[in-house]
């Protein structure tokens, strides 16, 4: 352990400020990096599984319609 | 035998199913080394003699800085594959990189204006080493724009490759910026053929951070590819099988 106390540590002897900016901003890098494709990964099913309800439909009712007549 | 994995590698639901495989490893075990590495390096590890605490960035900046140049380098390796082969992996892969490539690139420079106000007195200075590392993140600004501007997607992933491969100069030249010309950004941390300069305490964290950096970002890729494949194979059978199961 380098640090005697959490203030200290928090303080990075003066230079905590540039410190916590860095990691902090890394942080969000990360989060965003991950958490993007994950979400990006939902949509895309979402949509592809709605365009293909959409399709199927309209190719059961173009089949019933054809029955009819 | 060769040239059957060779095409495999080239098939996307190839590369889908086992991407799907090793995902959770990387993730796993990119977040746990990362973790590891930032504590470590935060608390664990001695201050620097000169700098004090500040010098803490390095655990972020270095492993940011590395990536970036080695994404770009993936990059421009698959941009060859991908003209002279057309594997279509070989395009997914650039697609998906690049933003990454660019977050690193920002998170490396960000880090190092951070650390340079502390150190050099100012949070930036036109050179050498900055200002290839400013054009490294503009580069993949280009190939971002120039993939979302071309819609025909074999001429976007031609005309992609194609100025990865002409960036391609500007790696050797941030390597090495640091040894042509007068900068006053110090040399590299980790050299291949000689022992790191610093302390095993101080650049075993580094090395925990570097390996983290590269698995995370193998599995951030992986998820990025496989998101793109999937709008790119979404007339497909399986992935309309995937998609409705």
């Amino acid at each position: 352990m380098n640090f005697e106390s959490f203030d200290s540590f928090i303080n990075m002897g003066g230079h905590g400020l540039y410190v916590w900016l860095s990691y902090g901003v890394g942080l969000c890098v990360f989060v965003i990096a991950l958490t993007a494709p994950l979400m990006k990964r939902k949509s895309i099913i979402k949509e592809l599984s709605q365009l293909q309800r959409r399709k199927q439909r309209s190719l059961s009712s173009n089949e019933n319609s054809t029955g009819i007549t | 035998m060769k040239w059957i994995f060779f095409h495999k590698l080239g098939s996307p639901k190839w590369f889908f199913d086992i991407s799907g495989k090793f995902l959770p490893w990387f993730i796993v075990i990119g977040i746990s080394l990362l973790v590891i590495g930032s504590i470590w390096g935060l608390i664990f590890a001695p201050k620097d003699y000169q700098q004090g605490d500040s010098f803490r960035i390095i655990y972020l900046h270095v492993p940011a800085a590395i990536l970036a140049q080695s994404c770009y380098l993936m990059m421009a390796a698959s941009a060859l594959v991908s003209l002279v082969w057309k594997m279509k992996l070989a395009d997914v892969f650039i697609t998906s990189a690049a933003p990454l490539g660019a977050l690193f690139t920002f998170l490396a420079l960000f880090t190092g204006a951070v650390w340079g106000k502390p150190t050099w007195g100012t949070w930036w200075v036109w050179d050498a080493r900055l200002t290839a590392m400013l054009v490294l993140l503009f580069l993949y600004f280009g190939v971002i724009s120039l993939q979302t501007a071309i819609e025909d997607t074999l001429l976007s992933s031609k005309a992609t490759a194609i100025l990865v491969l002409v960036g391609v100069v500007n790696i050797p030249i941030i390597k090495y910026s640091v040894e042509w010309w007068n900068t006053l950004h110090q040399p590299a941390t980790f050299k291949l053929t000689e022992k790191p300069a610093m302390v095993p305490e101080m650049w075993i964290p580094l090395l925990v951070m570097v390996i983290g950096i590269y698995c995370f970002f193998s599995a951030v890729v992986m998820l990025r590819m496989r998101n793109e494949i999937l709008m790119r194979e979404r007339k497909t059978k399986w992935v309309q099988r995937l998609v409705s199961g």
